[in-house]
């Protein structure tokens, strides 16, 4: 590209210089020659910079739509507890047993727990109640040594913690006038590695070192199980000093599908349930706030138009088991605008459609009109309609109905049951029991779900205003606005939150009044952010401090990091791709009458759009994804070239493959449920139910013969059972141009947990 | 040609438009003027920093620190279609590098570099100088080979 005369010319009046000059170029050679050096340097770094911010917005993209996700899993869990009151014989309890215990009196006696056996073969911290510094010394060191905890300590340990939160208000006060200084952590994530890192830079948990930890503490990392317990147990050893908020993540629901739930399994197979019953209860327990001095309140996610801090101090925070299970009546008033998927950095004020170009060119009207009649997950009826706009401040409602699946487009909904909207009989989710309990006032009960939701859920925005999270499906995007009323209300000078992965580990927002802080280094990828912590003293000026955990020791240039967070980041876009292969093709398809396998770029970029849904720069990933014909078109097919199934199943027809691969981790984390002695097998009998019932929640219209099939192709022993971990299998893609990566990758990832009980 | 300039002339748009879009946080058709010559860049041009400098000039809505799309995209379009800041060939890199190593070592000492990257023409900042000498310099040797340097600057998806 470029001019080809202008720079001949050029090069050969730098030949002739050089020439003349022999060994000592002028200085004014010298200077033309650095400045050309570091033009192609700097340019050379913007495109790296660029390909940065793009990777970052396809992880962050994929993560959100993944919430989203969960929020149709936990819909779909309410349907079977609503619709199928038999799951071959079970009944409700099997499902409700993982989601709703009821309570187990025997749980709740600390008595049993001592009960249980410690081998002698046993190496690891044998805690002692109540705990001392050198059982919290114990219990790092036994961590650093990648051990594990007993089953007995960490049920004593949860216990204890547990008794201990029931007695702590929602929101916690904290002064500095005691101590030099407070430090503040956010999202963790089962990182213990970052951690450990924060306790050898800042200090250990004392009474000159106190800790906020805000939230997230589990989920996504691998050692979720190991943070929690260091964080309780440092609550326990210091409760005036050592202080946790609640996260999104300290949500049974969300550690479904998150994989808290899978590490507790997988590393406590005898009393793992215990555990989860456990965890479930303490996290529910835990504070929602903190205020320091008065001054400076600390949430996991941040707060709405509704927030009133008075009122959250008064709920029975515990009632919130999961913001995922809804109070009955706000499924009425979900209208079915909020399907319409905004942008996460389109936040318009009003909540309105956003007249930006950007979404007239994605057409979502059109689809979203169509899915309307077709799925039955809302009401017709405007008349409890909760619009979009939401300015207003009584009628912002706290959840969004959950995106529709793609694959509903296309086909109309086979005849799954309506979801009954039976307003008398309210089933009470968030008490321990499953009874059916007539609610004092359903709208008040309501309420104090939303209080916790918005603070838990919520991301400021730029603009003004407060409109649903539809990005995430739960809480408020905030306005500084919203912050400046909030702060002013109760006499608050700044507002200090997490919930969202920065590069830099922080971020400042609402001139200053809001501060975003994120302690899970490379969150993403190898590379991807810094993780941070603040410092706050008695002048309340917060001072950062930055880390990123390496695993390797040599340091990483930001060329190779951006190229592995890249890679990464384009292997889960393409699966993503892979995942919607039907749909894509069909919009393909629409624009290219005459098969020729091609169509513009513009094209291409809006069909991708229209069915992912992303909001990614499409045309800046083009080159990345997908190859141009001669002519500069798109050969659209391309992009599936270097991807395929692990196993072929030759029963399985294409659009069935496709449909489970999309949903493969739903599919795991309902077998998990029903795999009570976690052997890994389920009944053929099992697994036909189970996906018929997912499937018509979905409306996916696959006939009984073709489950039959994949059931019966699927029991390679001919027993009658299925392993469900090879079922999985079959359904993760395979990059086949990247073998070596994948296989480093699939070692990271699929580490195998040694067993603590 | 006549008919394709057209077309040309709405892919440059598309083009910009995509690029500009990446950094478009708000979703309001504004950028940071600090993202600017990273777009710039990523849309193929070699500017030199005086150059940027300029540009921005024209474009800037009167020191908001942002910069509109409505003033991007014209000016942007004028710098694609004259070539403004055309690209700096292999070649012309490679000379400049023998210019800069006067003895003809084929390398460059991490010292020399920095003299020159940081004390000449458009000098780097510390941080541009640290990545030069991270990503560049042969950890055996300690020195920057010239081949090297300009293979690995090559690298890097086009079309």
């Amino acid at each position: 590209m470029g001019c080809g005369s202008s720079v001949a010319t050029e090069t050969q009046e730098k030949k002739v210089e050089i020439d003349e000059t022999v060994k000592t170029p002028s200085p004014a050679l010298t200077m033309k020659a650095a400045v050309l050096i570091q033009r192609w340097y700097r340019r050379y770094m913007a495109r790296l910079e660029m390909r940065r911010r793009y990777t970052w917005n396809i992880f962050q993209s994929i993560e959100y739509a993944g919430e989203q996700d969960q929020l149709q899993l936990s819909s779909f869990f309410s349907f079977m507890l609503d619709n199928f009151t038999q799951l071959n014989g079970n009944g409700p309890d099997l499902i409700s047993q993982l989601l709703d215990p009821v309570v187990d009196p025997w749980l709740d006696k600390e008595t049993c727990y001592s009960l249980i056996q410690v081998p002698q073969s046993y190496t690891g911290p044998r805690l002692s109640f109540p705990l001392s510094v050198s059982d919290t010394n114990a219990l790092l060191s036994a961590f650093k040594e990648q051990q594990i905890l007993h089953a007995r300590y960490v049920l004593l340990l949860l216990y204890e913690t547990k008794k201990l939160l029931k007695q702590m208000p929602n929101i916690i006060h904290v002064s500095t006038s005691y101590t030099k200084e407070i430090t503040i952590c956010g999202d963790l994530h089962g990182r213990l590695d970052d951690l450990l890192l924060i306790f050898y830079k800042n200090g250990l948990p004392s009474a000159e070192t106190p800790y906020v930890f805000n939230g997230d503490f589990v989920d996504r990392g691998k050692k979720s199980v190991e943070v929690a317990i260091l964080l309780f147990a440092y609550l326990l050893l210091y409760p005036d000093y050592m202080h946790l908020n609640r996260g999104n993540h300290e949500d049974h629901i969300m550690n479904l599908r998150y994989g808290f739930t899978k590490e507790v399994m997988q590393k406590y197979k005898t009393h793992g349930r215990e555990i989860l019953q456990l965890f479930q209860d303490v996290f529910s327990l835990l504070p929602v706030a903190t205020v320091i001095d008065g001054k400076v309140l600390i949430v996991h996610g941040g707060i709405s138009d509704q927030t009133d801090l008075d009122f959250l101090s008064s709920i029975e925070r515990h009632k919130v088991k999961s913001a995922l299970r809804f109070p009955r009546r706000s499924l009425e008033q979900l209208d079915i605008s909020q399907y319409c998927r905004q942008a996460k950095r389109m936040r318009s004020t009003d909540g309105s459609r956003p007249s930006s170009s950007r979404t007239h060119s994605r057409n979502q009207r059109t689809p979203n009109q169509s899915r309307k009649r077709q799925c039955g997950l809302s009401r017709q009826d405007s008349a409890a309609s909760t619009s979009s706009s939401s300015s207003s401040s009584s009628s912002s409602s706290s959840l969004c109905s959950p995106r529709t699946p793609s694959c509903l487009s296309p086909r109309p909904c086979s005849s799954s049951p309506r979801m009954p909207y039976s307003v008398n009989v309210l089933q009470v989710p968030f008490l321990d029991s499953l009874s059916s309990v007539p609610l004092p006032s359903p709208p008040h009960h309501e309420q104090e779900w939303k209080q916790i939701v918005d603070i838990l859920w919520s991301d400021p925005k730029p603009q003004d205003g407060c409109s649903p999270n539809t990005f995430r499906g739960g809480g408020c995007y905030f306005g500084p606005d919203i912050t400046q009323r909030l702060l002013l209300q109760h006499g608050l000078q700044l507002l200090i939150r997490s919930h969202e992965c920065k590069q830099e580990g922080y971020e400042l927002c609402h001139s200053g009044q809001v501060i975003t802080i994120f302690s899970a280094s490379n969150y993403y990828e190898e590379g991807s952010n810094r993780g941070a912590y603040i410092k706050l003293g008695r002048e309340l000026v917060p001072r950062f401090y930055q880390y990123q955990v390496s695993r390797t020791t040599r340091k990483l240039t930001l060329t190779q990091r951006v190229r592995a967070a890249e890679g990464s980041a384009l292997r889960a876009l393409k699966e993503k791709l892979f995942a919607h292969r039907s749909e894509l093709m069909a919009g393909f398809q629409q624009y290219d009458q005459n098969y020729t396998g091609r169509v513009s770029v513009s094209e291409w970029a809006q069909v991708l759009e229209s069915v992912l849904r992303l909001d990614l720069p499409w045309r800046t990933l083009r080159p990345l994804l997908v190859r141009l014909a001669p002519d500069a078109s798109v050969q659209y097919q391309s992009c599936f070239e270097d991807m395929g199934p692990g196993i072929s199943l030759p029963q399985v027809t294409p659009n069935l493959a496709e449909t489970l691969f999309r949903y493969r981790t739903d599919i795991e984390i309902i077998f998990n449920i029903i795999d009570k002695d976690h052997s890994g097998l389920i009944s053929i009998e099992e697994f036909r139910h189970t996906w018929r019932l997912f499937s018509a929640h979905l409306g996916v219209a696959i006939d009984d013969s073709a489950i039959d099939d994949l059931a019966r192709s699927i029991d390679f022993n001919k027993d009658g059972s299925i392993d469900f971990t090879e079922f999985l299998e079959a359904f993760r893609v395979v990059h086949k141009l990247d073998t070596k990566d994948q296989q480093y990758n699939e070692k990271r990832n699929g580490e195998k947990y040694s067993c603590g009980d | 040609m006549a008919e394709s300039s057209h077309n040309d002339l709405s892919e440059i748009h598309k083009k910009i438009k995509a690029a500009f879009e990446v950094f478009d946080y708000q979703a309001n058709n504004t950028v940071d003027v600090r993202e600017i010559d990273t777009i710039i860049y990523s849309l193929g041009c070699f500017p030199t920093q005086a150059d940027i400098h300029c540009f921005i000039g024209q474009v800037e809505e009167d020191h908001t620190g942002y910069i509109h799309l409505d003033r991007f995209l014209p000016a942007m379009s004028k710098v694609l279609l004259e070539n403004k800041f055309p690209p700096i060939s292999e070649d012309v890199l490679l000379q400049a590098f023998e210019v800069l190593d006067k003895e003809n070592k084929g390398y460059l000492e991490p010292e020399e570099l920095t003299k020159y990257m940081t004390q000449e023409g458009e000098p780097f900042s510390q941080e541009e100088m640290d990545e030069m000498l991270t990503a560049h310099t042969d950890p055996e040797k300690n020195c920057i080979f010239c081949k090297d340097f300009i293979d690995k600057l090559n690298l890097e998806p086009d079309k």
